[in-house]
Parts: structure tokens; sequence; C-alpha cells
């Protein structure tokens, strides 16, 4: 005796969310079978190795048939085939879309195209992730990519309404999208401390404040990409290191300030000049393609590691940065005080947050 | 010209992409009545495209209304070669040509394509203007009201009940016409979906026809089917129960009364068939008439049994002057009918007067050697023979009706078996003919019947038995006789005082046949049908027996013919009944009582059987009164059985063939194991595991012992096919993978509706068929219902204080039935139905917060919920209108089935789109929910070589507007605040 057919199919569609994250998490049927067989929901319910065969198997295809409209969120709402109480969709949504960090960190800033598709092999074995769970993940990021890469207004706003995800969630992609699209690298061994979350702190920052969207909100990939003109302007800055007064200036004024106040004042003092060059060079060189995708590799060499040898506590940093971008406002000789702002302010938010072990 | 159809097309959204090169389709529509086609512009380059047609107007006689679909194509445009169609979407306008259902017909419908199912979806718009015109010849019937429901619908008031009212229809089958060979498949699956759906319209228009000649106004427990009979054509039959109905809101209206039964004057063309009968002892009267007739074409007529289980002989004079009364207004009323059946299952209080037990026939026809096929006479002969069985069969256990009747066909090849079932009973004249005696007869009726026991009384006459049994004063009032088990179609009487809960009993049985040709398989045929009948009778009592239950509701017995086997499939809800007396144990007799291991074995199983009785008492709460002995009568002796048995079939044969059935002539609950078939039957017996905790399970509209339903119910489908090994079958291997099949599907059941404890699942409805050779295939459709724990809890009282109590409560609800009438009428003022429905998506409040906790509101989902459910009602809540009914029929194919997911992917889409398609035009019509809801067929075929699979399947139910109960109560509350403001109440609400 073998099943040929087995189906259930039920008004409300049933959704069990244990097996749903056995899905998504891309375990074969009779791995999420053995799987659930662990949990010990035979014993609880009196239940049989074959009804939980035919219930997962029932469950799995059921998510077969919702994945296609899974891919466009929308359309799951507005379907007429699955009669889903609305809280129900939410959480079929949010669980889609969701990602593991140990996989985004792998593909964090690549370009979401085929290639990075054939590396999907070698991201599952390193990170223990299931192949099928990463293909999601991936294609999940490349829908959302296609879909908003174009589109005007909000990056944030333009997930949100296209793809029903929380605040959280669409903030997250929002950040995995201008990454992607600037192709930062992240993936380099000195950043490996790095968590998602820091990443996505630091693209939040940056689409708010160095993107076309941020002095424009009506132009054409506003909130993807970089401002090209702000990057171009950002050589002027150079004077700030190139200028040796306005440079030894720069340094009395921070050091006058911030005298007493910093434990490690005396490594201060002496790293200022390289510190500053550091910072003000990433500003000077991202006019560069190539120097843009470095900018957290730069970030970390020019200023975290330097200031995590000499043990700086992270309110000496704080404390640092503040005065280091205030200061410039007392240096006569320069003229490009909202420049500097505008870079400073983020980069600051950025170094902050990077700045951990 | 007494009808104009408008049609709107407004938009269209989620279509396919028919332009590879663009990714987009060019769309326009064609709107189809009868011979009439419009269309609407192309909306180029578009996948949501907005038509906003003008209306489109179709001048129709109302027969066509009645009859023609309107059809709705979407196709793609193409300059250079042939228009592609997208997808159909077919409406059935009836629902618009009665006055109080729906007006307008509007929303969005799936577009369907019979071989890529849904494909996006079109608004449109229906309305029909129609001019009455009533001194015409009439051929249509608009005005006649249908309903599923079996049972007076809701809103609703049963002035009369004319009685039964049955119409057949029949077409050449257009998958079997010549030019199927050229077209596609497409056009061929179009073509049966266009034609069931105008052979439907033209059955409802004939039924109607019907109803208005007997002057009654609507159709109650409506029940059509189609059978593919293959070459000899499709054949579209419906039954019903002819009403006049009144509606509640406004009950001064009193239609006049009209005296006139149905006279259908229909020739019976029956001459009493030479018959060979059996009639067997046994617990089980079984009233067999076999015949075999040499007409025209091939029939057998086989055995037919009357299921009372045991029990007879009453009281027709010890009822008094008062029940010969009743007898003989009954008779004068019934008796004018040719039959006097009802397809009803609950009634209104006071109708059911007696219930004599179950009866049922069986027919084995050839299809090849139907004379005239495309006509429809030899059909309405061969149904006509089998009521004429059933009425005789009603006769013979002392009743003039037969009600909870259905009816019934297996089709294998050109081998068709036609079954028809109810329950004999004695009703209550008042409802069948005018309202004047209705004064009169309540009084007495309240004198003289016992509540909750009355129907349990025996009709016949104890001295003229059909068949032998135990006869016991009833346990109730003392009074009167009542047999020892009762078996029976209908649901529950709500009056009846049970003790304990119920629980879903099913008799499961194959039998294997050598492959035959023509008669000599018909023959083959009916020699097997009354041992099956025999046997899930025998199987039937001692599952009830192990329950420690005396009754069944709900009875139906499902005989499926495939080509090399039979099945029987039995389901009923056990109960047991105060009135009746408590069943005996079951007892094993070995036949070699010298081996000391046999006879150990033997007490082991006894040892087994009487633990599961005891703990079947304990999990369904029976535990009745004691009762001392001198109160029960004697069982009568059996030399008086034997020979009263004798008597009557000398009666009816020449050849009396004794087909003793019993096992000898021990008492009646012995089970003798001789061989090894009688071990596995107990075996079996033994492996029925009884659902997990907090689950309950029936197969009538609800479960006896439960009242505190929650608002939350699931329905659901669920279909299974096992395939036979095919080695060495034997009918033991194939019992016990029919019993697995069964037993596993209900486990998956209960596992996967765990989240829902405590709960029933209600209206349990098994269908069996063989697709194939090895194949059989189990349909399971129910709705699983959770209920309050703690109020269940609540009433592990005594059993006399739970019996007094629910009688009281029972009492209250009769009396409480005028007054529901008030709150029902009150709140339809201030909300017209429009807004009930919102009220019902939007959130509940105060009270209605708490018991809705499970669902919570949709703020931003523009899919209304509809519910869908096999049941008359939605609990906790109230149904304030019928739309009118649903009647859809589907095909679906596919050329691709391991790309759609294989068999199971196949048919879980198909299912999941029937549902939606529904939902759809409930929605449509304005309404949230459908009740009565019934899958009425599910033909699946594969064949997985050639990568094709096939599947039809046919729906029905009611659409209904429905408005919580606590909505209601806030609702009223609220207004009865703001008098001045109504409105305000439903503003409130939505938000």
């Amino acid at each position: 005796m073998t099943s040929e057919l087995d189906i259930f199919v039920g008004n409300t569609t049933l959704i069990d969310e244990d097996v749903y994250r056995l899905w998504l998490d891309g375990y074969s049927v009779s791995d999420a079978v053995a799987l659930r067989v662990r949990s010990g929901i035979l014993e609880q319910t009196g239940a049989t190795a074959a009804v939980l065969q035919s219930d997962t198997m029932d469950h799995y295809r059921t998510f077969h048939m919702l994945e296609r409209l899974l891919h466009a969120p929308p359309k799951l709402l507005h379907q007429l085939i699955f009669q889903i109480p609305p809280s129900r969709q939410a959480l079929l949504i949010e669980r889609y879309y969701a990602f593991d960090e140990a996989f985004v960190r792998e593909v964090l800033g690549k370009k979401l195209s085929k290639g990075t598709k054939k590396d999907l092999d070698d991201i599952s074995t390193k990170t223990g992730i299931t192949l099928k769970s990463c293909r999601r993940q991936f294609d999940n990021f490349k829908r959302v990519f296609k879909v908003v890469e174009e589109m005007r207004g909000s990056l944030v706003d333009n997930i949100q309404q296209h793809f029903l995800l929380s605040d959280r969630l669409s903030r997250d992609y929002a950040a995995i999208v201008f990454f992607a699209n600037n192709r930062f690298e992240t993936g380099k061994k000195k950043l490996q401390y790095l968590s998602f979350g820091d990443f996505a702190f630091c693209a939040e920052l940056m689409i708010q404040n160095w993107t076309l969207g941020a002095v424009d909100s009506q132009v054409d990939d506003m909130d993807v990409d970089l401002d090209k003109e702000f990057l171009q302007d950002l050589k002027e800055l150079k004077v700030l290191v190139a200028d040796k007064d306005l440079l030894d200036l720069h340094k009395s004024v921070v050091c006058t300030a911030l005298r007493g106040k910093l434990s490690v004042f005396s490594e201060m003092e002496a790293n200022f000049k390289n510190l500053s060059r550091g910072l003000v060079n990433v500003a000077a060189k991202l006019i560069h393609n190539k120097d843009v995708r470095d900018l957290f590799v730069d970030l970390v060499e020019k200023f975290v590691e330097p200031c995590r040898s000499d043990h700086w506590p992270l309110s000496d940093v704080r404390l640092f940065l503040n005065q280091y971008s205030a200061s410039v406002h007392s240096l006569d000789g320069f003229r490009h005080q909202a420049l500097w702002d505008r870079y400073m302010g983020t980069l600051r938010g950025c170094l902050l947050r990077l700045y951990h072990d | 010209m007494p009808g104009k159809l408008k049609v709107k097309i407004v938009a269209g959204r989620h279509l396919p992409v028919m332009d590879r090169a663009s990714d987009l389709t060019d769309a326009f529509v064609e709107v189809k009545f009868g011979n009439t086609t419009f269309k609407t512009d192309v909306y180029l380059k578009s996948l949501n495209p907005q038509w906003n047609s003008e209306w489109f107007k179709f001048e129709v006689d109302d027969e066509d209304l009645q009859d023609e679909p309107l059809q709705i194509t979407v196709l793609d445009h193409d300059t250079y070669s042939a228009n592609d169609a997208i997808g159909k979407v077919y409406i059935d306008i009836d629902p618009l040509l009665y006055s109080e259902a729906a007006t307008v017909i509007s929303g969005w419908f799936p577009i369907y394509d019979t071989i890529h199912g849904i494909r996006g979806e079109i608004n449109v718009i229906v309305k029909v203007d129609l001019f009455n015109d009533l001194n015409r010849f009439r051929q249509s019937s608009c005005g006649v009201k249908f309903f599923c429901t079996t049972s007076i619908p809701k809103c609703y008031r049963a002035v009369i009940i004319h009685g039964f009212v049955e119409e057949l229809v029949v077409n050449e089958d257009p998958e079997y016409q010549w030019i199927d060979r050229i077209r596609t498949p497409r056009a061929s699956n179009e073509a049966r979906q266009r034609l069931i759906s105008l052979m439907s319209g033209e059955l409802q228009r004939k039924i109607g026809l019907k109803v208005l000649e007997m002057r009654g106004n609507a159709v109650v427990g409506y029940l059509q089917c189609f059978d593919l009979e293959g070459e000899s054509g499709l054949v579209v039959r419906a039954i019903g129960t002819a009403c006049t109905l009144d509606k509640l809101s406004s009950p001064a209206a009193f239609l006049p009364a009209c005296n006139s039964p149905c006279k259908e004057m229909k020739e019976s063309p029956l001459v009493h068939p030479p018959s060979h009968g059996c009639r067997s002892t046994q617990n089980s009267p079984i009233h067999t008439a076999t015949g075999s007739r040499l007409t025209q074409n091939f029939s057998v007529s086989v055995p037919t049994l009357i299921y009372t289980g045991m029990g007879s002989g009453s009281a027709g004079k010890e009822g008094g002057p008062f029940k010969a009364l009743l007898r003989q207004q009954t008779q004068s009323a019934l008796e004018q009918r040719e039959f006097p059946f009802f397809t009803l299952t609950a009634f209104p209080p006071g109708f059911l007067v007696h219930v004599g037990g179950v009866v049922s026939a069986r027919s084995v026809k050839l299809l090849d050697r139907i004379h005239n096929p495309d006509e429809p006479e030899t059909r309405d002969a061969w149904w006509a023979e089998i009521r004429q069985e059933i009425k005789s069969h009603a006769k013979a256990l002392g009743c003039h009706a037969v009600v909870g009747y259905s009816e019934s066909t297996s089709i294998c090849e050109e081998v068709c078996i036609l079954s028809a079932s109810g329950t004999a009973a004695v009703l209550n004249p008042r409802f069948l003919q005018d309202g004047t005696v209705e004064g009169c007869l309540e009084q007495r009726l309240e004198e003289n019947l016992p509540v909750g026991c009355g129907f349990c009384h025996i009709p016949y006459d104890e001295l003229n038995m059909p068949f032998p049994a135990h006869l016991t004063y009833c346990y109730n009032c003392r009074k009167q006789k009542v047999p020892d088990v009762l078996f029976t179609t209908i649901d529950l009487p709500t009056d009846a005082t049970v003790i304990g809960k119920g629980c879903l009993i099913q008799a499961r049985l194959c039998r294997l046949k050598k492959k035959a040709q023509a008669e000599a398989n018909a023959t083959a045929i009916s020699n097997l049908l009354p041992f099956m009948e025999y046997e899930v009778h025998t199987q039937l009592m001692n599952k009830l027996k192990l329950k420690g239950m005396n009754a069944l509701f709900g009875l139906r017995i499902q005989i499926t013919v495939g080509e090399n086997m039979l099945m029987g499939l039995a389901s009923a809800t056990g109960v047991y009944l105060a009135a009746l007396p408590t069943p005996g144990g079951i007892q094993i007799a070995g036949k070699t009582p010298n081996d000391s291991s046999y006879e150990q074995h033997i007490s082991h199983m006894q040892k087994k059987i009487n633990d599961t009785i005891a703990k079947n008492k304990e999990l369904y709460e029976i535990n009745p009164p004691e009762t001392s002995e001198e109160v029960i009568g004697s069982p009568i002796p059996e030399p008086r059985q034997r020979s009263r048995l004798l008597r009557s079939q000398s009666e009816s044969s020449d050849e009396v063939i004794e087909l003793d059935l019993s096992h000898g002539k021990k008492d009646a609950f012995v089970l003798e194991i001789d061989d090894t078939d009688a071990m596995e039957d107990v075996h079996s017996l033994l492996t029925d595991v009884p659902p997990p905790s907090g689950f309950y399970s029936c197969n009538t509209e609800i479960m006896p012992g439960i009242n505190n339903w929650t608002s939350e119910i699931q329905m659901f489908t669920s279909v299974r096919v096992i395939r036979l090994s095919s080695l060495n079958l034997t009918n033991q291997a194939l019992n016990k993978n029919f019993n697995d099949l069964c037993e596993n599907l209900l486990k998956s059941l209960y596992f996967k509706l765990r989240s829902m404890i405590p709960c029933c699942l209600c209206h349990v409805n098994f269908t069996v068929s063989l697709p194939e050779d090895e194949l059989i295939q189990v349909t399971v459709t129910a709705v699983a219902i959770t209920f309050d724990k703690n109020q269940a809890l609540q009433t592990t009282k005594t059993h006399i204080e739970k019996s007094l109590q629910r009688a009281s409560t029972d009492n209250e609800e009769l009396l409480q039935f005028p007054l529901e009438l008030c709150s029902d009428s009150l709140p339809s003022h201030p909300f017209p139905p429009a807004k009930a429905v919102t009220v019902e998506k939007a959130s509940p409040m105060g009270e209605g917060n708490f018991r809705n906790r499970s669902a919570p509101p949709c703020a931003n989902s523009t899919v209304g919920v509809v519910k869908m459910t096999p049941l008359s009602f939605i609990p906790g809540a109230k149904i304030t209108k019928y739309l009118g009914i649903i009647n859809m029929f589907f095909i679906r194919e596919t050329t691709s089935l391991r790309e759609e997911g294989g068999v199971s992917g196949f048919l879980h889409a198909f299912i999941a789109e029937v549902f939606a398609m529904v939902r759809a035009h409930v929605a449509a019509l304005g309404g949230n929910a459908v009740v009565s809801y019934i899958m009425k067929q599910c033909v699946f075929m594969e064949n997985p070589n050639k990568n094709q699979a096939q599947c039809l399947i046919n729906v029905s139910g009611d659409a209904v507007v429905f408005v919580r109960e606590s909505d209601l109560e806030v609702a009223s509350t609220q207004q009865a605040a703001a008098t001045c403001q109504p409105l305000c109440t439903g503003g409130e609400v939505t938000t």
C-alpha cells in the first residue's frame, strides 16, 4: 500500500510556524521530518511518523505554492487562492525575507550577479546554512535590489511599500541594497570583526547624508548612489592635511580643548597628524570608485586600528572625534565648513560604531 | 422579453504575461449570454487593465435567465494570429432572480482556465431588471428560492412543507462526441463545463416549476448531482423538498393556505417484480427484496435493508386516540403523494413524531442497455422503481413518510449502482398541509408527547412487527415501547435527551470480485451487495456496542463499485439516547471449547473488549441511571419472532430462501470466532483508535453533548489515493488497507488541527471512489469547530441533573424561538446587509474582542474573509440573509503533471482554486459565508506515463450574510445609546 496522493486543503490556509522555519532553512522533507521527530512532537501529540511525514509534505507543498506570491508580497495580500489572516500573511512575508547574519556578511557589498550565485556553494559550506536557504536569501537580496534600484523616493519607504516588510527589516534591506550598489568591500580579514548591524548603521547614515536624495528628493536613484558632486568636492578637504600650518593649527586647537580630558592624551597628541591625514585622505580619494569600495577597509586601517592598538577607550574616541570635527570651524583659512560637516558628521557616526573589538 | 441583464466589465488585475517580448498583455473581454456577445476595447500593454466598459445589455426571456450562465472570456489581442484565451468566468445569475436575495453581483472573480488554473482576476458588475409577467404560460420559475441546507433556513419559517420534488436531465457528454477527437482538451473541457452549467440551470428551472405547481415558494435540502455515464450520456439529477417559507422578519405575511399536496403525474411503470427475498434474523432485521427482471434494459434490483437496529413492535393502541388521529391525518396527507419523501435532516419542533428506522434500496443497472440514452425516461423509471421500494419499506415499518432522504450512484464502466436511503418516520401533519390545525395540535402535542423521547417510540405495531426485535418500555416516559437500538439518516433532533457525548462511527468493507462483462458483472455485483450490506450493518452494530451507545444518526452508507472490487463505507454518529435501553456488551464465543490455549485467547479478547467498552463509556461520559429490572420489558420470545418472519415473507414471494445471516440462534451480540475472518473482524473492532484527547468527531450537524462553540471554524477537504499492491490481494488484506487508509486519514486530520483543541470535527463526510483497478480514493470534507473547554468541564455533574437540565434548556429554547424572531428582526433595520459585511470584517469590540482573540482584525487587507462550512449555521453568529445557491462545476486538466508538483501538487492547487472561486462568487453576491457547503464530486484521473491528469469537482452551498452575535449585542446596545444616530454605530464598529 503506497500513498499516491495525499493532500489537505483548508478554507483558511493552515500555516505551521515550525515547519515554515524548517522550510525556510532549506531542509528537505525527510530532514524536516527527522528534526520534528527530534523535537518530541510525536510524544506530545501521539502521532505516528507517517502522519508527520504527510503533514510535513503538505506544508511544504503549500509553502511552495505560496513562494511565487511571496516574491511580490502585495500579491499575497490581493490574491484570492489562499485565505490567510493578515497577521499570518505578515508573518509569512517577514520570515521569508529574514536572513542569516552569517550569510549576509558573506555577500554584503558584493555584486548580486550570477557570478556571486556560483559562490553560494562555498558560502553554504562555510556558514553551514543549506544551499537552498542561501539561494532564497540571495534571491531575496537580488529581487529587492532590482525592484528599488531605479526607483525615486526614499529607499526604505520603497522597500516597505513593495515588499511589505517591517520597519526594521526594510532598513536592513536598504543597507544591503546600498552596499550592493556601491560594492563596499566588507569581506577583508580585518573587517571580519564587524557585524551586519555595524555596516547597516553606517549605510543608514551614508544614505541620509551622502546620497543625492539627501540634498534633492526629486532625483532618480537618489538614495542608492552617492552624490558624485559631493565626492568630487571632498578633494577640497585635502588642504587640511596638505597645508602644514593648517594641520598644526588644527592639532593645537584639538589638543588644547582635550587636554586633561582624555586618558590617552599623549597617544592622541603623538598620532594626531597620522589620524587626521588618514581621515582626510579617505575623503579625498572617494572620487575613485575603487576607493569608495575600500572605504571601510581604509577607515579601519587608518583610524580604528591605530586607536585600538593604543587602547583608546570608546569615550575618548568620541571626545576626540567631536573635537576634531568641531574645531575645524575655528580654522580661519578653511573655507569648506559645510562640506566638512557633511563628510565628518557621517564619518564620526560610522567610526564610533566601527570602533569595537 | 421579461428580463434585461446588464453587465459592466470594470477592470482586471494580476493577468498573466501573454506577450513574451514585452512581458505584457493586450487584454479584452467577451461577454456572452445565450447567443449574444459583446466585446470590450483592447486595453494595450497592461497586466492590470482598466476597461471600465459601458453597460452591456442583454434582453432575454426569464427562461434563459434561469438556464444560461453569463460567460465572460478574457482574451489577449493578437494582430497577426488568433487571439489567445486567458481564461473564463461563469456567473450564475440565478441569485438575482428572486427578490429577497442579492440585487447585484459585483466583485473580483478569478479568471479560470481549465489547463492553467486561475490566471488573474476580473472585476465585473451584473444586474438584472425583471419585468413580472405572471399571466404568461410559465416556462420559467423565477422567484422560487433554492437552499442546499437540509433544514428550514435560519431566517425563515416553514408554513407548509409540501414534499418531494425531483428532476433529471440527460445530454450527450461532450467528452464522448466525435468532435472531441479533433478539438483541444481546453475546448472539450469548456464545452463540458458549459453544458453542465446549462443543464443545472434547466434542472433548477424545472424543479422550480414543480414547486410552483405545488404552490410552494422554495426548495429546501436541494441536492443536485451529476452522473458521468460515459458513452451513454451525462445525467444531471436533483432532489429536494418543496416548502412554503415565510421570512421571519415579516411574521404577519401568511400565504394563502394551499391544500393541494404534490401530485406528480408520473407514471410508475412498475409491475411488482417477482422477487425472491430474504429476511434474516440476527440483531439486524434485514428486509430484502431481490429481483431480476427481464426488461429491455438489463436490471437487477438488489437487496434492500431496513435498519432499525433492534427493535420494533409498539403501541398503536397503547398510544391512545391521539396517536391514531395523528396517524390518520398524516396518512391522508401523505398518501396522496407519490413519494412522501423529505430531504430534510432537521425539522421544526413537533414535525417528527416517530422514527421507524433506516430504509434503503439499491439497484444495479447496465448503462449500455439504455434503449434511448438521450432521453431521461429510462433513468426516470429506474429511480421511480427504487423510490417505490423505499416507500414500501417505510410502509412495512408502519411509517408513511421517509425523512433524511438521499440518492446516489456509483458507476464503473457500464455498470451503475443506484442507491437511495432515508429514515422511515411518522410526521405531524400540520406542516404538511395548512396551518389551520396548528393551535389545537400543538396543545395536544405538549400533553401527549414527552419531551425528548417521542421520536424513539416505535411507529409499527408490536404484534405485527416487520422484523424481530427486542422492545422495552421507553426509559424516559415508561409509557411506550422503544427498540433497543435506533438507526437513522437524520440529524439528532434538538429535543432528544442524550447522555454523554457522541462519536463518529464507521464501518468499512471491501469485497473482491472477478472482472466480468455486462450481465455477468451486474449479477456478480448484485449477489455481493446483500452480504456487504449485512456486514456493514454488523460492523456498525458491533462498533456501536463497543462505544456503549444505542443509536446512530446521520447514517450514510456508500457502496462503490470498481473493476475488481466493491467498497462499502458507512459513517454515522453514535449517541446514547436516554430513552433507549442500555446496550448489552459484546460476548465472544469460540468454536473449539476443548482447546485450553484457545479458550485463554478468547477470554483475553473478551477482557479487551470489556475494557474498551468501559473506557469508551468514560471517554464519552456515558453514565446512564441504574434501572430496576422489572421496568424493562422482556424481549419478545423467540418462537414468535420466527413464525412472524416466515409469514411476512411468504406474502411477498413464492420461492422463499431463508438466508439466515445470523450466527445461529444465540444472543444477539455474541461474536463467534470460528475462523480467521471472524478473528480479523474482532481485531479490527479493537484497532479503531479513539481521537486524541480534546478531539471529538461526528458526521451530524452538531455534536451531542457539546453546545458551547466558539467562533473559530476551519472547513477543509482532504484527499488520499492509495495504490494497492496487486500481488495476492485477499479480502482481508484489502479490508486492512482500506481500514488503515481511513484511520490514517483521520489521524492526520487530528494532527493537523491540533492547534484548535478542544475541538470537534463536525459533518465529517467521507467519499470513496475507485478511479482505477488498484487505486482507492478517499475524500473527506468536514469542519473543525473549537469549543470552550471551561464550560464543557462544568457539566461534570450527575447525569440526571444533566438530562434534567438539558430537557429544561431545550424547553427554553423552544420557547425562545418566537423571542429570537424579535431580536432577529431588530438589527435588520439599522443595519442594511452591506453594513453587516463590514461589521464582520472589522474588529469586534467588547465581547467580540474576547471571543475573537484568535482572529485579529485585518486593517489593510482588501480581500474580505469568506467562511465556508458544511453546517447550516455559523457558531456564534446569526445568518441575516440567504443570497442564493452556489452550484459550481469545474474541470482542471494538465499535461505537465510533474512540473505542477505531481498528482498531489495538481489536486492541492485545484481544490484551493475551487475554494477561491466559491469565495469570490459569495463575496460578489455581498455575502461573507457559505453554509451547507458540500463537495459532491471529486473525480480524479491520472496518467503519469503521459504526464497528464484531469479532475472534475462539483460543489454547492448557500451563500449567506451573517453577523456575529457579539456584534449584534454591541450594535444593539450602542444603538440604544444613540438612537437618533444609527449610522454612527456602524462607523464605530468598523474602525
